[in-house]
């Protein structure tokens, strides 16, 4: 966490306070609360009444979408599909397959390149197979996993030739990217604290005014009566303190993160010559996130180099893995047309503002053995 | 030694894990994901491959301090062991599941992977010791006779041993459990697994049922004397073993008055064979692909051997003819099923193992 969003937090946790009561310490908490709110407006491009604080990123997701959906279709039955990309976080994911398995929702995977983009004529076609039925469009503002940054702001402006509403897991992209909700023209976008030095358990749905959102907590109404619950002061200050942190230090960040991870790329295509780099090939800073370099490793289980790297002092990511640990093959992967092989041999090395030369350096001191036995032990599980 | 200890989210494998942590290994943690849809919870005591269990190994490597991870072998676990389990019943045979995992999973996929990833050694919770004797590695029985888990082992090689590790085959259960209290290992009071690992319900009859039918068709058919003299009907010959004496539900009873027990099975002609405990006893047996934790011996040897899981050590004189093992019992012995393994033993170690071909009464 940013030492400021530290402090700012502590020096809250330590002061009782309800922003819903109204008596004066009540009224103090709900000054903080208004003021972080403020702020993260500003920071974001968008009004201090558009934002509508939450737990966390998935629930601002939840809310984006069951809530689209919902009031969506309360005014007109027919708009049962939802339009999403096929590498969707799965909050979102999961959020339109539970819709569709129990709401009745049609849900429609929107195709993505071979780079893991989606693009906006996609996004057109699948919108005139029938206008009238679409109550949703949602599309990430950077993909988790490859990077990729996707074309939201034009998808907005196509889906909204339609009146259809558009939501953006913008997760990834706050302090990465430049990030201003109006200039997008979205309806609504979500984004958490802890990806950006912020605290954990506290999050934001961004959600234009004139967007209707039907409840998914009820309670007493606290956040614009669309999100019930006792507002977390001292997280909501500490988010604040980030938020205006990482925004401003965003240009210079993404130009250090970015030079640093071409290094890392440049280095590793060395060093293992059949990696494969995944997701947007040009690594500029408008197309991909700039402390992202994900890779495939032929022959190599995800899993399995993660172990030896981290054994190392390397810490790195895979995909994702269900409930009990088992790790899948990559879904974003498998949607950009990568074998179910090449889904699963998968690293993704993040960069952040903590990273330097010395760790790429660390990195490429430990990698090359490690892909080698990976790929020994790879063989060994594929020989029967 | 960099050790991969095996954790099933049982307190044997977590306190096996804890002790090679104590001796000074590089430990990291495994769980071995077997079943291709796993169950939110434990029900009962069985098996090890619920979403629970995954937490609890988790939970324990957390407080051993050591890396974790899970292994997603469900793929192997059902052509290996699940197929196979099915495979040898369809064949009127009786198999031993847990054997064919140690053999094909543990000591097989495990560890080659093991192996091949850097570690120089695979731990687990198994109850049997490995001693350093004269030719290497021997295997022997765990000095608490009540979870003596070396009958399950016995189809190791001396290549497998040499990469294994049973940090408790020194220790009797209960002393297990008190120290995985005293490491603060949550799962101190967790229950004993039993039965099949990947029949949740326990009802073995039933999930042969479910898997066999399709593949054999209805197996109802005879109950028949050891002279073909038809005695009653039964819904399938997946609910017989040999030796069993419950569920045979005859009318009329034994000329003699005595429990009549199952003597054979036979899938091809659906018949359960039925006799008198006498008839049970057996003499000799055959097995077939012998192993040996050593060189195979040139000649007859004066030895032990058990039949089945808990079984006791049954006096024997065993020599290899050709590619087949010959036991000669100097004892009879009943409840002998073939499918299961012979396991020969020198006094608490293990010599070798066998799979049980046939019998002689």
């Amino acid at each position: 966490m940013l030492p400021e969003a530290a402090d700012a937090m502590c020096r809250h946790l330590v002061i009782a306070g309800n922003a819903s009561s109204l008596h004066a310490t009540g009224r103090s908490a709900r000054r903080t609360v208004e003021e972080s709110r403020e702020t993260i407006a500003q920071a974001l491009g968008a009004r201090p009444s558009e934002v509508i604080f939450t737990s966390g990123g998935t629930e601002a997701d939840n809310l984006a979408v069951k809530g689209m959906f919902w009031s969506r279709r309360a005014q007109d039955s027919r708009r049962t599909r939802i339009l999403a990309s096929a590498i969707e976080h799965h909050a979102v994911l999961d959020c339109v397959e539970w819709l569709a398995t129990h709401q009745g929702a049609q849900p429609v995977w929107l195709d993505v390149d071979d780079e893991g983009r989606v693009h906006p004529e996609t996004v057109r076609a699948a919108i005139d197979e029938d206008p009238d039925s679409v109550a949703l469009v949602s599309v990430m503002w950077a993909n988790n996993e490859v990077g990729t940054v996707q074309p939201v702001a034009e998808i907005a402006r196509i889906a909204h030739e339609y009146g259809i509403p558009v939501h953006s897991d913008a997760v990834q992209a706050v302090g990465q990217v430049p990030v201003d909700f109006t200039a997008s023209g979205l309806d609504a976008l979500s984004f958490t604290g802890h990806k950006i030095g912020g605290p954990l358990g506290v999050g934001v749905l961004i959600a234009g005014r004139a967007l209707n959102l039907t409840p998914v907590l009820h309670g007493g109404g606290q956040e614009r009566d669309v999100r019930s619950g006792t507002l977390d002061t001292p997280a909501i200050v500490g988010l604040a303190a980030a938020v205006s942190i990482a925004t401003a230090a965003q240009p210079e960040l993404a130009a250090d993160l970015a030079l640093l991870r071409d290094d890392l790329v440049e280095r590793v295509s060395a060093a293992v010559p059949e990696a494969i780099l995944n997701g947007d090939r040009a690594l500029s800073l408008d197309s991909r996130l700039p402390g992202n370099a994900h890779f495939s490793f032929p022959g190599c289980e995800g899993d399995a180099l993660l172990m030896l790297l981290d054994a190392r002092g390397v810490e790195c990511s895979t995909g994702s893995a269900c409930t009990a640990g088992v790790a899948r093959p990559s879904h974003v992967l498998l949607a950009m047309g990568a074998s179910e092989e090449l889904a699963r041999a998968t690293l993704r090395f993040s960069l952040g503002h903590t990273s330097s030369k010395s760790d790429v350096d660390a990195l490429l001191a430990v990698l090359p053995p490690a892909v080698e036995r990976a790929r020994r032990a790879g063989q060994v599980s594929a020989r029967r | 030694m960099k050790v991969l200890a095996a954790m099933s989210g049982g307190v044997d494998s977590a306190v096996a894990a804890a002790r090679a942590v104590e001796a000074g290994h590089d430990v990291t943690g495994v769980h071995l994901a077997l079943s291709k849809s796993p169950q939110s919870y434990r029900t009962g005591a069985r098996g090890c491959c619920t979403i629970e269990d995954a937490r609890d190994a988790r939970r324990a490597a957390d407080v051993l301090g050591i890396p974790f991870y899970v292994w997603d072998l469900a793929e192997r676990f059902d052509e290996d062991v699940v197929q196979d389990f099915l495979a040898e019943y369809a064949a009127g045979r009786t198999p031993n599941p847990c054997l064919r995992c140690n053999e094909r999973i543990k000591f097989t996929a495990v560890l080659d992977k093991a192996l091949a990833l850097g570690f120089d050694a695979v731990c687990t919770g198994h109850y049997a010791r490995l001693v350093e004797g004269p030719d290497g590695v021997e295997l022997h029985r765990a000095v608490d006779p009540g979870k003596d888990q070396s009958y399950v082992l016995g189809v190791l090689t001396a290549e497998q041993l040499r990469r294994a590790l049973f940090p408790l085959g020194d220790t009797p259960k209960g002393e297990v459990r008190a120290e995985a209290a005293r490491r603060g290992l949550q799962v101190a009071e967790k229950p004993d697994s039993h039965d099949i690992c990947f029949i949740a319900d326990g009802d073995t009859a039933g999930f042969l049922h479910r898997a066999l039918d399709n593949v054999v068709g209805d197996a109802g058919g005879d109950i028949v004397d050891a002279d073909g003299n038809k005695l009653g009907e039964h819904d399938g010959v997946y609910a017989f073993t040999v030796g069993q004496r419950r569920g045979l539900r005859i009318g009329t009873p034994a000329p003699d008055g005595r429990p009549r027990y199952v003597l054979d099975v036979s899938p091809a002609t659906r018949t359960v064979t039925v006799g008198s405990a006498a008839q049970l006893d057996v003499l000799g047996l055959a097995g077939v692909r012998p192993r040996w934790c050593g060189s195979p011996p040139s000649e007859a040897i004066e030895c032990s051997v058990q039949l089945r899981a808990h079984g006791e050590p049954v006096p024997a004189v065993v020599r290899l003819i050709g590619d087949e093992l010959d036991v000669e019992l100097r004892a009879p012995a009943r409840g002998v099923a073939p499918g299961q393994a012979v396991v020969v033993y020198d006094g608490t170690r293990v010599v070798g193992s066998a799979t049980i071909d046939r019998t002689r009464r």
